[in-house]
């Protein structure tokens, strides 16, 4: 799992650009004979093996596509403007590597120098609308030769491992749900099993709402890389998630509540089986789930997630151990849902 | 009415977490209708059966509440909170409130705010009475929900209470369904769950009913306070039909039939037209196809405090306006 993970991060794959992690997944897929389609909006979604009686139909989800921008305005002088895809801190943009387009031409985020910053410009943060891309063209029509409006930029972020069993690395959200997503598929279920690997969830959770139409299933887990704030200065109730201390979970966020015996079913699983588990101290952003929970006739949700610090950056920190336990966590936790639920 | 009324704003039941209200109003309603049933969000959908060739009409009141919801707990036993639904951190300071197992609540603020602008839910907690983590842990634990506490009261011809957005549309419901008798169509009551956290339940419930027709029954603010914003909706001049709120524009069609059905019968109503705030309509009239949806809203002042003010004659009134409306809701005079 943790090599999948890292070739994972490798891939540039921002909203409505998914294609690159979808074929890492379908070749990477550890039974050939498992039945696979794309769906209109890009989603990837596999049925897993099974040989159940329940009559449950689960539907597993984690979304491929990362933040990151877009080309919007090739300045004369061949610099590019860019607009963000999802929601990224703009703080954190001067002096990214990025790559662009198709053919991942090499850039970077520029601005001009501290020297030349007067005292207001250096107290206050850079807007995006003030910072370019610099690929090194010449002019507009030498920058046209390599990139267009419209081309995708992604964060040039190789992952890095560190420390005691930690990734560094970009799109850690969610390609952290994709891995574990990718390793339940390894396992036979007791029912309708459905892998969904997502689109668009970071401009809206676009994908997941079609999946779940087409799909109608009884439940809906989400598995999710979510905020980790347990840096320094921050309060113990607001760091959302502590790193090393396990899958969190969520009874609730801004897009959905966590249905309650679900979430009874997973801590208490965690609790028996001594799964490390925490649960997420603040109610903020959304998931797939927003879009699962209301589709059709309505679908019981549950998000699973594993703390990621610095998530939406170029660097976003990953302990593997908490990869390990959220996917041993959501497997037992599935294996005994049909007789927790009495299906 | 203020018995029931008592019974249903008494019923605990905070967004996600309906079950106890969902019970309450199920066995009111129940004697009444011709089928009953929970849905997967939990939903509850009582049919009242009408001829074969009838519409088929929605009407549809939120069961759930405003709350707070336990997300941290800290070696002194102190309860981090985060709101579920619309809670200003102001209402909630020095509040008491409910968990879902009896357990009562203090809410109180980080004594070192000194600025009451910096006053935030993440500065406040609520205080159950013990010391320690692990006491606090073994009656509440990280997800639990508290509601406001306090009973209903009846004065001077108006409820006073928590929590009458929505129970007092989940009265009008239960009333009617009592009153309809011999309906030239089918009335399906929908108790929706999930309201206060953005019209969740609604949406599902409407997509499995497919009805021709859909009315919700909610509470809307009111203009008729010491300094408060211009609105014209005022307590006791009868329910307000909604034109169209921040979710939602009515459909012509059904707001024009319950205006009707006002002016023929000699009710009195008002129109509502805000620029905020929703209601199940909003979910409910993009749901499928589209459904043609409107709503009736009873005048309510200081909405998602635990004093929140209706006119029962603003209740009666709508009870009377979509008694007529059910019979007959295309109407033409």
């Amino acid at each position: 799992m943790v090599r999948k993970l890292a070739e994972l991060t490798k891939i540039d794959g921002i909203s409505g650009n998914e294609q690159g992690v979808r074929e890492f997944i379908i070749q990477n897929l550890a039974d050939k004979s498992l039945k696979f389609y794309n769906d209109s909006i890009g989603n990837l979604i596999v049925k897993g093996k099974s040989v159940g009686t329940s009559s449950l139909k689960v539907m597993v989800a984690a979304h491929m596509d990362e933040v990151g921008f877009m080309v919007n305005y090739i300045t004369d002088d061949g610099k590019l403007k860019f607009s963000p895809v999802g929601g990224i801190d703009s703080r954190i943009l001067i002096g990214q590597h990025v790559r662009v387009g198709r053919n991942k031409i090499p850039g970077v985020i520029g601005y001009k120098s501290i020297h030349l910053q007067d005292k207001s410009e250096r107290k206050s943060a850079v807007k995006i609308k003030n910072l370019y891309i610099d690929i090194a063209a010449k002019d507009k029509e030498n920058a046209l030769e390599m990139v267009n409006t419209g081309d995708y930029v992604a964060f040039a972020s190789e992952p890095v491992f560190f420390g005691e069993n930690r990734i560094k690395a970009k799109a850690l959200d969610d390609r952290a749900g994709c891995a574990v997503l990718m390793e339940l598929l390894e396992e036979v279920w007791p029912f309708e099993f459905y892998a969904c690997f997502t689109v668009q969830e970071e401009v809206g959770l676009r994908g997941a709402l079609v999946a779940a139409n087409r799909l109608k299933p009884d439940i809906g887990i989400v598995l999710e890389g979510t905020t980790c704030a347990d840096v320094p200065k921050v309060k113990e109730h607001e760091v959302s998630t502590v790193m090393g201390k396990g899958p969190s979970l969520s009874f609730a966020d801004r897009t959905s509540l966590a249905d309650r015996e679900l979430l009874e079913h997973f801590f208490r699983t965690a609790e028996k089986e001594k799964i490390p588990y925490q649960w997420k101290t603040t109610v903020s952003g959304g998931n797939d789930a927003g879009r699962i929970q209301t589709s059709g006739t309505g679908v019981k949700t549950l998000v699973v997630s594993v703390p990621c610090r610095y998530i939406h950056s170029p660097v976003s920190v990953l302990d593997l151990n908490d990869l390990e336990n959220m996917l041993k966590l959501v497997s037992r936790g599935l294996h005994t849902l049909p007789g927790a639920l009495g299906r | 009415m203020i018995a029931l009324l008592r019974e249903l704003t008494a019923a605990y039941g905070p967004s996600g977490r309906e079950e106890e209200i969902r019970n309450v109003i199920r066995d009111k309603i129940s004697p009444w209708v011709d089928e009953i049933y929970t849905d997967t969000l939990g939903n509850l959908i009582a049919v009242k059966k009408g001829p074969e060739n009838g519409k088929r009409i929605m009407l549809a009141a939120h069961m759930d509440e405003i709350g707070l919801v336990a997300s941290y707990v800290d070696e002194k036993g102190f309860i981090r909170i985060s709101n579920i639904g619309g809670i200003n951190p102001y209402v909630a300071v020095g509040q008491r409130v409910t968990f879902h197992n009896g357990i009562t609540g203090c809410v109180c603020y980080e004594e070192n705010i000194t600025d009451f602008k910096d006053l935030k839910l993440d500065r406040m907690y609520i205080d159950i009475g013990t010391s320690d983590r692990g006491i606090t842990l073994d009656c509440i634990k990280p997800g639990d929900m508290a509601v406001f506490s306090g009973e209903a009261i009846e004065q001077n011809g108006r409820f006073i209470s928590k929590a009458l957005d929505d129970r007092i549309g989940c009265l009008i419901l239960i009333k009617l369904a009592e009153m309809i008798k011999d309906c030239p169509n089918e009335v399906i009551f929908v108790f929706t769950v999930q309201e206060e956290v953005g019209l969740r339940g609604a949406g599902p419930a409407a997509f499995s009913v497919k009805p021709d027709i859909a009315v919700a029954v909610d509470v809307t603010n009111t203009g008729d306070t010491p300094e408060c914003k211009p609105l014209a909706i005022e307590l006791g001049k009868g329910p307000a039909v909604m034109i169209k709120d921040y979710r939602t524009i009515s459909h012509p069609k059904v707001k024009n039939a319950l205006i009707e059905c006002a002016e023929k019968n000699k009710i009195p109503y008002q129109l509502e037209v805000m620029s905020v705030g929703g209601n199940d309509a909003g979910s409910i009239h993009t749901t499928g196809g589209g459904i043609p949806s409107g709503a009736v809203s009873i005048p309510c002042r200081y909405l998602h405090r635990p004093c929140e003010m209706v006119e029962k004659s603003d209740v009666t009134n709508a009870i009377k306006l979509l008694k007529t409306f059910v019979m007959n809701p295309e109407y033409r005079s």
